[in-house]
């Protein structure tokens, strides 16, 4: 879109009079009245339920704070705190070690399915099977696959006792409990990602892959050396939200453990802030977890909009 | 395409119905298990359909049937109030959707075409709130909530985020600075003020955008569990989401209720599925409009 905007906006600039910037005196004086008003829900809005909620989660990760009395202050005791909390710091690990394997997947599967799709056919209806299980709450996912992987019962130990496997894939398991975390959330969102990539190759022009074929290219090679690269800065921006989503991973892991707190080898930083929250009340305590990822995230933000700024390079 | 080879197109088909039979078939499971009498689970049978097909695991989860019977059946003798939660969630995500997308469309439109002083400073410090995680601002919302004793009211759960979120301001702004300035020239010289311009002629013009941040919006909040599970915990402003959850933990602790907890699972995708029959078409193409981004 930001393309298209250019380019319209570029033809418009042969008028100068149509761009703004030299407008008549009344309807500026006009704009400034008006131009506030249009902003004025948005802007009470953000006041309200953003500005002054992130005061207010600074101030209270600097207070003892348990939600049942007052906040008193504390200084930095709760950051100080962070760093000998090994829970924290596993958490932290856990997140981290999620966020690879749900990306690194859900990418991968999604890349492919969108090339399989592009080259092979325009059924909406496929398009629509794919999506359901996005558009299904993450809190039903948890609870299917909690019981497509009951060790006993469930379906996927079932099948595989039947093959002569005695693996037991279960979210109580300490080594598989984490993969088969991130597997379920790339078997949700692999679809909606996919779809979100095929508009993107959609973009490509077809008479590029028409000479390649002249040319004597293969499916493979087209894919490597035309879909890939134009399709970069669409990867990109995929690849920079999702990986800021998958930071904020919560209510697969709340649900699977049947609203018990997981294993230690599950549970992520947001669990962690709730938990510490809601189950302790430690609210101080908790917004010093928060502020640690917000300062993550901030740092993720600034190499997104940096990745941006170069995709936005290459479409020109 | 693959008309040179058509193994490796055999191969692709074949690739793609994999995909879509591993997308499908855990919900088939899911109407499998909930049409499965609770004691035949333990025979451990994996055939596609149930021996002795039931609707009882469905009558008690919606409480139709007696305590003694539900337990009987295998179940804690809980239910869902399956329509209560259900319009509760249509109405918790249908406003948000709709006054959002609204208010935010205004302010949109007021950062891409009026200019007035401080608009571009406005406009930086809101994309800035896109990098504070919402867990950040859900500790204070919920302690503002509590003392503004708004927990279990519907303004409680809807308000955070009734208004705006940065991300729409961006996205329909994004848009509106791509719309050609000739229109809105020609409308000047008609004498349409401001107001008119963005009522009749943009809004009008910006459908599919305005139908993309809409429905993604409204699919993020139907989806929604922490923010509802901690200011809507009471019966009557439990959304749909959160009730599955209880509903999950009054569960028997040995061996969980899986029918009866499949048989509400059932339940609560298919008001997905109606949206899905019948704007199916739209929503595949608003996510293309969105890949044009």
């Amino acid at each position: 879109m930001n393309a298209v905007g250019t380019r319209l906006d570029a033809g418009v600039a042969q008028y100068p009079a149509l761009t703004g910037g030299d407008h008549s005196r009344p309807r500026r004086r006009d704009d400034r009245r008006v131009g506030w008003l249009f902003l004025l829900p948005v802007i009470v809005g953000f006041l309200v339920f953003y500005a002054y909620p992130t005061v207010r989660g600074i101030w209270y990760s600097l207070t003892d704070y348990s939600l049942l009395n007052d906040p008193s202050y504390v200084g930095a005791d709760n950051y100080r705190q962070l760093i000998d909390d090994e829970q924290f710091w596993n958490a932290l690990k856990v997140t981290a070690y999620y966020v690879v394997l749900n990306i690194v997947s859900q990418t991968a599967l999604a890349l492919g399915l969108a090339a399989l799709m592009h080259r092979l056919t325009r059924s909406v209806v496929l398009r629509a099977a794919l999506l359901v299980p996005w558009l299904v709450p993450n809190v039903t996912i948890g609870l299917l696959w909690a019981w497509l992987l009951d060790p006993d019962l469930g379906f996927v130990n079932r099948m595989l006792g039947s093959v002569g496997l005695d693996t037991t894939l279960s979210f109580n398991s300490p080594l598989w409990a984490m993969p088969l975390v991130a597997l379920v959330n790339s078997w949700a969102y692999t679809g909606y990602t996919a779809l979100l990539l095929y508009a993107g190759m959609l973009q490509v022009p077809q008479h590029l892959y028409d000479s390649a074929a002249i040319d004597g290219a293969g499916e493979l090679r087209m894919f490597r050396s035309i879909t890939l690269p134009l399709l970069r800065p669409v990867l990109a921006l995929v690849l920079v939200v999702s990986l800021i989503g998958s930071f904020q991973i919560f209510d697969t892991v709340a649900v699977v453990y049947g609203g018990k707190a997981p294993i230690p080898e599950t549970r992520v930083i947001y669990y962690y802030i709730y938990q510490q929250a809601f189950t302790y009340f430690h609210m101080g305590y908790a917004a010093a977890v928060a502020m640690v990822l917000v300062v993550v995230l901030g740092l993720l933000t600034v190499v997104q909009m940096r990745m941006l700024r170069a995709s936005r390079s290459d479409l020109s | 395409m693959f008309s040179r080879t058509s193994i490796g197109r055999g191969v692709a088909w074949a690739a793609l119905a994999i995909a879509l039979a591993l997308t499908i078939f855990p919900f088939y499971w899911m109407i499998r298990t909930a049409l499965t009498p609770a004691a035949d689970l333990f025979s451990g049978s994996t055939a596609l359909w149930p021996q002795n097909p039931t609707l009882i695991n469905f009558s008690r989860v919606l409480g139709l049937v007696g305590p003694e019977e539900a337990r009987a059946a295998g179940g804690s003798g809980a239910h869902i109030n399956f329509l209560r939660y259900t319009v509760n969630s249509l109405v918790y995500s249908g406003s948000i959707a709709v006054v959002q997308t609204f208010c935010c469309a205004m302010a949109g439109y007021a950062f891409a075409r009026l200019r007035f002083p401080g608009r571009d400073l406005a406009f930086g410090v809101i994309i800035a709130a896109l990098m504070v995680p919402p867990i950040f601002t859900l500790l204070p919302n919920f302690v503002l909530a509590k003392q503004l004793g708004l927990l279990n009211t519907i303004p409680g759960l809807v308000l955070p985020s009734l208004l705006m979120t940065p991300f729409a301001v961006f996205f329909l702004r994004q848009f509106f600075l791509s719309i050609p300035r000739e229109v809105e020239e020609a409308a000047m010289l008609e004498g349409v003020g401001p107001w008119g311009m963005f009522w009749r002629i943009v809004l009008p013009m910006s459908r599919g955008p305005l139908i993309t941040i809409g429905l993604t919006t409204i699919v993020w909040s139907w989806k929604d569990y922490l923010w509802p599970l901690l200011v809507g915990k009471g019966e009557d402003t439990r959304v749909l989401t959160v009730g599955l959850g209880v509903f999950l933990q009054q569960s028997p602790n040995r061996a969980p209720d899986w029918t009866g907890l499949m048989a509400g699972s059932v339940l609560s995708v298919v008001p997905v599925l109606l949206l899905l029959i019948f704007l199916g078409k739209r929503l595949v193409e608003s996510l293309n409009f969105s890949g044009l981004k």
